[in-house]
Formats: structure tokens, C-alpha cells, sequence
């Protein structure tokens, strides 16, 4: 990827941190230690404030905003040799963003990969949260474009983070009430507003809606990063996480009359994929490697011996 | 003859009735009590040792020409400023009284919200234009709780009726409505809560005439049929007449009158109080 | 009768000081005094700027007086309107005295029936109730039913002053002000304003009024003063 090639040139990086060999020319993991030090003290905090925001000093990477600086910087600084990472976009393993994250670590930290959500010990993800359970002792590390949940409705920084500091919320059921004026039912399907630990109103990223259940009471660690806004927030392990709603409107997640073309699945999240120009399409997983070790496992949907061009490399 | 027609039985329950109300009246003491509000922009008071009491139902207007520090005495009694120096208390429904600059940021808020309302001039300042009008009117009731979409829509429609809103249009979003019309809205957005006092800066400022008549009007029924309590800062002494029970009249950051309103406008004593009702046209 | 009167006044002065005009004074009357008793009506004389008008004003507590007492018995005690807090001169206004003038200040766009229900809706009378009432006054005063739901302002001269004296008779005040309530009406609508005032004697209400037309004054007048003869004309 030309964002991070380019990094070889001017790739200084402070050598001979704390036992941080270096790989490539680059400090592990590409921040200095004193950036990771300082990211790591905005990550305790945050761990120690369920779904507060807390202002770090984001750095400059190699790769512009939006591509999961923030989420970069997490994994950077949490990172160890023995680390087993993962990275999605969407729910793929193989798009892009991902495959440029996951090759940025093995250059500056030499560490393993993988495809398979048990066996990772850091899942960096952009949008989507694996269908497989995480297990206690893993970290899933969000990237965040807007961290602020309450910034549709009121702009001024000041006026939100009073309204955080009073729990003054009734706002964010006014968005609501507007999806049910105008549609009939909650509209609202990604970045779905959420409550947690019954405090803090927090933005979960623009995973859809699906997903918003996982993040109760889940065992791994969750860890949020939006770099150009310069904000960490975390989840700490089975955290009551709650998704906002009306009692006569009650959360509901999204669901599908079809099943996974390929695997069969049918408690999935599905993306549409467009198969032809005449508007010809199947429905399959989101999350490429569950459908993947459900098919090596023996299940198959209606087009399950078909292999979808870009799906399967 | 009507009086003939009303039996001796009726009359005397409604003595009766009238007595125990002039009790319970004499009894509330003040709902709200200010004492020596001053504020000062640099050097210049924006006012000065202004001291008042409002009792529950009571509508107070305050007039002056701009700069009569009028609409910063308004933000202090409503606590949106808190003054250089001066006591504001509060009588809660459970009775008790508060020191309003002293509540917490949170407690402020909350009465704000629920107890209180404030109407501004501009209703784009009291209005969030990217949401409809019906939400805008939920708002203070999601604000406490409310979380049965249901309740908050039949209690949106109450209102938005009782303001005379056309309700095709309650899912619009404010910016498209005429000036009367989103005042009418920031109304009923500040009484779906049911506050007991209400703070008005020029509530009919910036409508045509016959907008006015009719917000007027409005609101004149709302106090009654309420009982609510106001303060209502107006230029216009035709309004204040029309709203207001007692009247102030403000000039360079001073109290220079202070009475029944039909009585400062119908006799004046003060000398800058002759002037400001002598320049009135008649009507 | 009460021994008690309803209405005492006491060395009472009035006096307009123009700031607007270089602060000239003008003394209206000093040293006032006057004493008016359930079931009696007093018409008050006195040639034009005597103070007539003023006296009546000061009683509603809608002009200022320069010295004395205004007392009025109201729940039961003597309130000095003169010097009474404003919440307490409205509730003596809702409650006890009442006010007839010859000029209806109309409320823009307010239905006649409402403008005469509204003391009592003030009250707490409920809506229907109040209005039911109104309408009879109204009817009484023979303001057409068309008119009723309309604003006064577009009516004529005569039919805004019944409309005003419907909105003043509405209620049983213990004490009635009246400043020349007959001025713009025909004579059919002068005997019924007569027979209202009568009437409200006949219950004890105590009335002040000011009547250029002799006839209604020695209709309704159980006592005419002459106003420079109730203190020092200054």
C-alpha cells in the first residue's frame, strides 16, 4: 500500500525503546514509547469510565485519517510479541483496509496473523463485530470515525460533554422519536446509540445494529479509537450495554427472510451482493472467515458451491 | 334576571369556594423571591439591586427601551446568567424553597426543564430547527423519562392543538414554518411539561400585527386557564397591558417603577415612566 | 344594614405631577373623606376636572394617591387599597369591587362571550359554566346572539359599553364602581342598566357612580355628593 511504503523513506521511529526491538526500521509497532505510554494511560482511564471519551494525544500515522488511525493506534499500543492479530473491514478479512492494517503490524512488529476469530488475540475491526463469541482474554479494538453520539443533535463540544457529565440524555430519544414519526419504527441501523454500564451514552461505530447485542455482557475487552477526533473509549469485560429505544418501540436487530447463499446461515449478518449486471444477487455472512470455517466445516447454502467473483480469492 | 336565575345554594358554594382560595392564596407566600440582583457588563450595570416576588399564577412584565437592562434581568431571574451578586429563591411544588444559583448544575437543569420555561424572542434560539415540531415539543418529556413513543405523541398533539398548530404539519421540521408558527411551537415546547412559571423575552417581537393579536391572545389564555406564572420582557406596553398583572419599568439597569400594570401605564408617577407611556400612541 | 362601612376613605389626596411638562403639579383634591354602606349608592357630583373620574380611578386602585386611605372590606377585614401589595389590589378587584367605565378595553380577537365570562373563568368558574352566565347577561343587556361569539371591537359605541356592563354585573361584587355606565346608551338599555343597579342594592351592594344623566341618577341614587364638598378642592 502506497501509504505505508512511503513511510520507508522517513522512517525514523525511535529505536531502542524499552525492549521494543525494532523491525523494518520502525520502533515496534511504529509509535515511540512515550506515545504508547501516554495512549495507554488514556486507555486505563477509559477502561476505568465504562463509555467516557478520553482525550489523547492522537498521533500522526501512515495512513490518512479515516483509514483507522485511531483503531491503529490502540493496537500499537496494547501490541506484544506474542500477539495474535487480526483485522477486519466489514466483516472481511481480505478487503483493503484490512489487509493494509494487517501488513503494517507484521513490518513494524513482526507478529502473527490470522483469519480465524479464535485463535486472534487482538481483533482490530472496522464496522462489524465477529459473529463467533469472543472469549475472555481478547481485545476487539474498534476504529471510530465520530465517537460522539449526542454530536447529530447538538454541535457545540461544550454543551455534550456537560450533557455526558449530567447524564442529560432525553436528546438522543429525540432522534428516535423522529424515525418512528417518519417511518413508523426506529430507522436508526448503524452506529446505534448505547448505553453503558447505565451511565455513559456511547457511540458503538457504525457496526450495524445486529451487532449492538454482542457488545453486552461480552468477556473479551473492547477498546474504541477515533483518531482525528482524538478520542479512547472502552468496554471492560461483561459491561452492561444497553441500546436505546421506547417501551411501545423495543430494539429490535435486523433480519432476513434468506439464508447465506454459501454457507446457510441463518443467524448471521448478510451483505447483498450484486453477482451480475442484470441485477442478479445472493445474500452471504458479513464475516467472511465465520462463513468460511462454516462451509470447511461441512455446511452449505443454496449457492454454496458457488464461488462469488471478489469473495473468494 | 341572570342573578335571579342562579339559585341562593349556587351562590353561596362559590362564596364558600372563594373564600378557601383567598386563604390558600394568602397562604403560598411568594413562588419566586429576588433580592438585590446586580449585573455588570465591565463598568456599565446591566442591572442594578433589582429585588421582586412572584406568586404562582402572578404575570409580571418588564418593560423599557433596549439597554434598560431589561433582558439581562430576565436571564438572571431565569438563572440563565448568574449575577454579580443578588439571592434568587425558588418554591418547589413539594414546597420547599430553593436558592436557585445554588443548585448544582444538574438540579439546575432540571428545574429549568421541567418546572420553568423559557420563551425567546428569536424561536430559533429556542427551537433545534433540524428536528420536526413534534419532536421539539417531546423533547423536555423524553428529557425526564418519558419512554413510551405513544404517551409522548398523544401529549406532543395535546399541545401542538392547545397552540393552535395545524397537525399535518407536526412532522415538519420547524424551518419551514412562519415566524408565528414556530412561535407557537416553542410555546407549546415549553409547556408540554407543565411548568409553573414561565420566562418571556419579547414572546411577540419581530410578528406582523395580526400575528401578534393571535399569539397574544394565545398566550393570554394559556396564563389564565394555567395558572401560570411569567415574566414577560416587552418594549410594547400595549402587550404588557394585555398580559401582564404588574408591570416594572426598567432604565439604565434600575427599577424606576413598580406597580399594578393599569395603574403605571394609566397613572405613571416616575418621571422616565410619564415619558415612555406619553410616547405611545393612544389606542 | 352593616353598621361597618364597605367602602372608607379617609383624608385622601390626589395630585398629578407632570415631569413631562417642566414637573407641574396639579393638585386634584385633599383631605377626602367618604363613607359608603351596603345597599346605598352614591352618586358623585361636581363640575367637569373636580375629580370625579379620579376618585372612582383611585378607589380601583388604578391611580396613585398623594396621601390618606382607601379601606375596602375584603374576606372580612379593612384592606387599604392605597397602600395593599398589587396581588392583593387584584384579589380585592376580583373578589370585591368591581368596575364599570364608559370604555371597554377590548382584547384584540377575544369573543364577546368570553370577555364577559372572564371574571369569572378569573374565579376558577369552569368554562361552560361561565359562559352559560355570560350568555344571560349578555342577552339581558340585548346584545344580539350573533354578536356573541364576535370581537367587541368592531361593535358600536353602545353595544361595547353593555358588552362592558354585562363583564361588570357578571359578578355580585360587594362594592360596584361606575363611571357614567349609561353614556352612549339608548333609553330602552338605560332602564335595564337602572333595574341592574337596583338590583345589585336590593342584594347590599355598596355603589359609587358617577351619572350625568339625571334621569338614571335619581333612578338609582340613594345619596348624591358633591365631591368639593367631601375635602379641600386644592
Amino acid at each position: 500500500m502506497n501509504a505505508i511504503e512511503n513511510t520507508n523513506h522517513g522512517g525514523n521511529g525511535g529505536h531502542g525503546g524499552n525492549g521494543a526491538g525494532g523491525h523494518g526500521g520502525y520502533n515496534f509497532a511504529y509509535l515511540d514509547e512515550q506515545s504508547k505510554r501516554m495512549i495507554r494511560r488514556a486507555i486505563l482511564k477509559a477502561v476505568a469510565i465504562p463509555g467516557y471519551q478520553v482525550p489523547f494525544g492522537s498521533r500522526e500515522m501512515p495512513l490518512p485519517y479515516g483509514w483507522g488511525t485511531g483503531g491503529i493506534q490502540v493496537t500499537a499500543s496494547i501490541i506484544g510479541r506474542d500477539d495474535v492479530l487480526k483485522v477486519i473491514d466489514q466483516g472481511a478479512d481480505d478487503t483493503t483496509n484490512a489487509v493494509s492494517i494487517r501488513k503494517f503490524f507484521v513490518r513494524t512488529a513482526g507478529i502473527a496473523t490470522t483469519e480465524e476469530t479464535g485463535q486472534a488475540t487482538i481483533i482490530q475491526t472496522r464496522h462489524r463485530i465477529p459473529e463467533q463469541s469472543l472469549l475472555p482474554g481478547q481485545i476487539l479494538v474498534y476504529q471510530v470515525p465520530i465517537p460522539e453520539p449526542l454530536r447529530w443533535l447538538e454541535a457545540r463540544e461544550t454543551e455534550t460533554r456537560k450533557m455526558h457529565g449530567l447524564a442529560d440524555y432525553g436528546i438522543m430519544h429525540v432522534k428516535l422519536y423522529e424515525d418512528i414519526a417518519k417511518y413508523g419504527h426506529i430507522e436508526t441501523s448503524y452506529d446505534y446509540p448505547v448505553r453503558v454500564n447505565g451511565r455513559y451514552l456511547t457511540a458503538p461505530s457504525p457496526i450495524p445494529k445486529f451487532d449492538n447485542p454482542k457488545m453486552n455482557d461480552m468477556p473479551a475487552l473492547q477498546l474504541f479509537g477515533a483518531g482525528r477526533e482524538k478520542r479512547i473509549y472502552a468496554i471492560p469485560p461483561h459491561t452492561r450495554v444497553e441500546s436505546l429505544d421506547f417501551d411501545d418501540h423495543p430494539f429490535e436487530v435486523q433480519t432476513w427472510s434468506e439464508v447465506c447463499a454459501l454457507c446457510g446461515a441463518d443467524d448471521t449478518y448478510l451483505d447483498e451482493v450484486i453477482m451480475d449486471d442484470r441485477g442478479t444477487s445472493m445474500f452471504v455472512c458479513s464475516d467472511t472467515a465465520h462463513c468460511a470455517e462454516r462451509r470447511a466445516a461441512g455446511h452449505r447454502g443454496p449457492d454454496g458451491d458457488a464461488a462469488p467473483t471478489g469473495l473468494v480469492p | 334576571m341572570t342573578v335571579a336565575t342562579l339559585e341562593p345554594t349556587e351562590r353561596s358554594r362559590r362564596a364558600d369556594q372563594d373564600a378557601a382560595d383567598a386563604v390558600a392564596a394568602a397562604d403560598a407566600g411568594p413562588l419566586l423571591k429576588a433580592a438585590g440582583i446586580s449585573h455588570f457588563y465591565g463598568a456599565r450595570a446591566g442591572c442594578e439591586n433589582v429585588s421582586l416576588e412572584l406568586r404562582s399564577g402572578e404575570v409580571l412584565g418588564i418593560v423599557g427601551e433596549s439597554g434598560s437592562g431589561k433582558t439581562t434581568l430576565l436571564n438572571c431571574l431565569a438563572a440563565r446568567l448568574r449575577p454579580a451578586s443578588g439571592q434568587l429563591a425558588y418554591r418547589l411544588t413539594t414546597g420547599r424553597t430553593v436558592d436557585v444559583y445554588g443548585l448544582s448544575e444538574a438540579e439546575r437543569r432540571r428545574l429549568t426543564r421541567t418546572d420553568w420555561g423559557f420563551v425567546h424572542q428569536n424561536p430559533r434560539d429556542g427551537l433545534r430547527m433540524a428536528v420536526s415540531a413534534g419532536a421539539n415539543v417531546g423533547e423536555r418529556l423524553m428529557a425526564v423519562g418519558a419512554r413510551h413513543y405513544g404517551d409522548i405523541r398523544d401529549q406532543v398533539t395535546d399541545w401542538l392543538t392547545r397552540v393552535e398548530m395545524d397537525l399535518e404539519r407536526m412532522d415538519d421540521l420547524p424551518s419551514t414554518f412562519s415566524g408565528g408558527m414556530q412561535q407557537r411551537v416553542q410555546i407549546a415546547r415549553n409547556l408540554v411539561s407543565q411548568p409553573r412559571l414561565v420566562f418571556m423575552d419579547e414572546p411577540t417581537g419581530g410578528l406582523d400585527v395580526s400575528v401578534q393579536a393571535r399569539l397574544l391572545d394565545l398566550l393570554r389564555g394559556l396564563t389564565n386557564d394555567l395558572g401560570l406564572a411569567a415574566v414577560i420582557v416587552t418594549h410594547d406596553l400595549a402587550v404588557a397591558r394585555l398580559l401582564s398583572h404588574r408591570l416594572m419599568v426598567m432604565r439604565q439597569g434600575r427599577v424606576v417603577e413598580h406597580g399594578l400594570t393599569d395603574q403605571v401605564l394609566d397613572d405613571p408617577q416616575d418621571a422616565y415612566s410619564q415619558l415612555l407611556v406619553s410616547s405611545v400612541l393612544q389606542t | 344594614m352593616e353598621d361597618a362601612p364597605r367602602l372608607d376613605v379617609r383624608g385622601l389626596a390626589k395630585s398629578f405631577v407632570l415631569h413631562t411638562q417642566g414637573g407641574v403639579t396639579l393638585d386634584v383634591f385633599r383631605d377626602l373623606d367618604l363613607q359608603v354602606f351596603a345597599g346605598e349608592c352614591v352618586a358623585l357630583q361636581g363640575p367637569s376636572g373636580s375629580g370625579k373620574s379620579s376618585l372612582i380611578r383611585l378607589l380601583y386602585g388604578n391611580y396613585v394617591s398623594a396621601a390618606g386611605e382607601i379601606l375596602v372590606r375584603h374576606n372580612g377585614q379593612m384592606v387599604d387599597v392605597a397602600a395593599a401589595d398589587p396581588h392583593v389590589v387584584l384579589d380585592v378587584r376580583r373578589r370585591t369591587m368591581g368596575y364599570v367605565s364608559q370604555f371597554l378595553r377590548v382584547i384584540p380577537r377575544v369573543p364577546a362571550l368570553q370577555v364577559v365570562a372572564e371574571p369569572l373563568r378569573a374565579r376558577g368558574v369552569p368554562q361552560a359554566t361561565a359562559e352559560a352566565e355570560a350568555g344571560e347577561m349578555l342577552a339581558q343587556f340585548n346584545i344580539p346572539k350573533a354578536l356573541w361569539s364576535l370581537a367587541p371591537a368592531t361593535f358600536s359605541g353602545g353595544e361595547q359599553q353593555r358588552v362592558n356592563l354585562a363583564r361588570g354585573f357578571i359578578i355580585d361584587y360587594p362594592v360596584l364602581l361606575l363611571d357614567e355606565p349609561t353614556a352612549s346608551l339608548d333609553a330602552a338599555n338605560r332602564d335595564v342598566v337602572v333595574a341592574m343597579i337596583r338590583q345589585a342594592i336590593r342584594r347590599g351592594a355598596a355603589i359609587i357612580g358617577i351619572f350625568h344623566d339625571s334621569t338614571v341618577r335619581d333612578a338609582v341614587a340613594s345619596r348624591i355628593v358633591d365631591v368639593t364638598s367631601l375635602g379641600a378642592a386644592a
